[in-house]
């Protein structure tokens, strides 16, 4: 009964086309959001250890450094996305769909999230600088066995964060033929007027949203409470 | 253990260059307690950052057990880092790691990972410093005595034969300050370990140091062992910085107060015994034979390390011939003193 009533409501949905578009929201939510990480966190470590100061203070690498990533996060995501595609074309052969649009997300994404390593690193005490250096710790061993592990927290934090940026970034991505839930509601939702496509799309990424704040708060409260 | 020889150190800051250490020069033995006390911005910190060489000198050697740290390569410079264990002012644990991992780690750099070899090193460490019990808890979980506990587990797992303690006391309150000092003394009897410590705490020095060096303004200006530094100090900075503040306080207010009753029968003196001699009826044997009477108005008793001391202000009275054949007296009982008028 209340089935029927809600697929009266929603007759231009078909749920078979809003499962794969989830999958595929997932799908470039997660390659973007690992791909992002494990290249934002050597350069936010990059960034930090060049830094004046610091380990291996070094102005050059620096400055130049820190250029590109204010460059790539000043790009408005749109306009990366289409500046993106012969780039993408290049390495994987196609711009189109789900995977098309991964290595802009990627690339919209990992500057602001070195970013925010660099941050967490910033917060850690000079002290255990200090304390490592006076252990005859090697650069390597303080990324290893003291930097990397103070700011786990912090970087499941951002990562959080991340992530969700990254969902409404997958939304606009749709734009430019990505696929998705954002996809489906600028085809449907928005050129179609079905206005209940749209509404389901936006709740879906409401959820999804909540969701990954939900799981990202949890994670960093555990790390932080032992 | 340590031979420190015509340091000098600067620091370049927009463009001026601004002398923080002058001509350092002392030796500590091995096994001593060596304090450095100074003001803030005395320059003791940088001192202590030179002992590892934290901080490069302009110019100078440090050599520790014979080896002049600054003249060898930074992997050697490194190895020898290891001789040194350094407890510090904040602690410096990490909060993402165990009691356990957090002591553990300098073996950990030091390329040791046998298992078994760490944790028997860990848990005798933890037993040393109190906290076998600490092991699975983190730092965000310890009070600020506990977590120096830890640090100088911390500090002695890789068994150093020199300990550097950067105000490892001064973020910790009266009690906590006592016990970790009571345990710094215990590992230096029981480990003969050499410890050199930074502080602007006269109760550091008094409590655990064989030697003091008082630095002001980049310079030593009183060095030597911390009963005589302690008792007689010779610069007037370091009387101000050391001499006991209640008995200064007091002296002042003596002054002000017998300007009116001043004359030539009555002389105010301020007495110093260290050692054995603190224990001898001193006061009475003098009175006896100078024949003159006396009155003590301050009087304190105590120890610096092992060595008691005593400190009095005395009164005497009976003409100026009874004054100096006290005087004579208490030089032959080897009573230190300081006429205050």
């Amino acid at each position: 009964m209340a089935i029927a009533i809600i697929n009266d409501l929603l007759t231009n949905v078909d749920w078979s086309e809003i499962s794969d578009a989830s999958l595929d929201t997932l799908f470039m939510l997660g390659f973007s959001v690992f791909f992002s990480t494990i290249i934002g966190i050597p350069i936010g470590l990059v960034l930090f250890l060049t830094s004046r100061g610091r380990l291996l203070q070094n102005g050059p690498i620096y400055n130049v450094l820190s250029f590109i990533i204010n460059v790539l996060r000043s790009i408005p995501f749109i306009i990366l996305l289409i500046v993106m595609i012969p780039v993408t074309t290049m390495l994987l052969g196609t711009s189109l769909g789900a995977k098309g649009t991964i290595p802009p997300l990627v690339v919209g994404a990992f500057p602001f999230f070195a970013r925010l390593v660099e941050n967490a690193l910033k917060e850690i005490d000079n002290g255990i600088f200090h304390m490592a250096e006076s252990c005859g710790a090697t650069t390597w061993q303080i990324i290893w066995h003291i930097l990397l592990p103070e700011i786990l927290p912090s970087v499941i934090a951002s990562i959080t964060v991340t992530a969700i940026a990254l969902v409404s970034y997958t939304a606009m991505a749709g734009a430019v033929g990505g696929g998705g839930l954002g996809d489906l509601a600028i085809r449907y939702g928005y050129q179609r007027f079905q206005t209940d496509v749209m509404l389901i799309t936006v709740v879906l990424m409401v959820v999804l949203v909540q969701v990954i704040q939900m799981f990202g708060d949890l994670l960093v409260r555990w790390l932080r409470k032992k | 253990m340590i031979k420190v020889k015509n340091l000098y150190k600067s620091y370049r800051n927009q463009g001026k260059t601004q002398q923080v250490l002058n001509d350092i020069n002392f030796e500590v033995p091995a096994g001593q307690v060596f304090g450095i006390i100074g003001k803030s911005g005395a320059g003791k910190s940088t001192l202590i950052k030179c002992l590892n060489l934290l901080e490069r000198p302009d110019s100078g050697e440090i050599i520790i057990d014979g080896i002049d740290l600054t003249k060898i390569t930074s992997n050697e410079l490194r190895v020898q880092r290891q001789q040194i264990g350094v407890i510090f002012q904040h602690f410096n644990l990490l909060n993402s790691k165990t009691i356990f991992d957090n002591v553990a780690l300098p073996l950990i750099l030091h390329g040791n990972h046998d298992k078994a070899q760490i944790k028997a090193a860990v848990q005798e460490m933890l037993q040393l410093v109190g906290l076998e019990d600490f092991a699975n808890k983190y730092p965000a979980s310890l009070s600020g005595g506990q977590k120096q506990r830890v640090g100088i587990a911390r500090a002695l797992i890789t068994k150093p034969k020199l300990l550097l303690s950067d105000e490892a006391t001064s973020a910790l309150d009266p009690q906590t300050t006592a016990s970790i000092l009571d345990l710094l003394l215990e590992i230096n009897r029981k480990l003969g370990i050499t410890i050199a410590l930074i502080t602007h705490e006269l109760e550091v020095v008094r409590k655990i140091c064989d030697k003091v060096a008082v630095i002001d303004g980049g310079r030593i200006i009183e060095l030597g062992n911390a009963v005589d530094v302690l008792l007689h100090p010779r610069e007037a900075l370091t009387r101000k910085l050391i001499v006991e503040e209640e008995t200064d306080k007091y002296l002042e207010n003596v002054q002000q107060f017998y300007q009116f009753e001043k004359n030539a029968n009555r002389h105010l003196l301020l007495l110093s015994f260290v050692g054995e001699t603190t224990y001898q009826p001193l006061l009475s044997i003098v009175a006896k034979e100078a024949n003159v009477e006396f009155s003590i108005l301050r009087g304190e008793l105590g120890r610096i390390k092992d060595t008691p001391f005593g400190q009095l202000l005395v009164e005497f009275e009976g003409g100026e011939d009874g004054l100096s054949l006290a005087k004579s007296v208490m030089t032959r009982l080897g009573v230190h003193y300081e006429t205050i008028y």
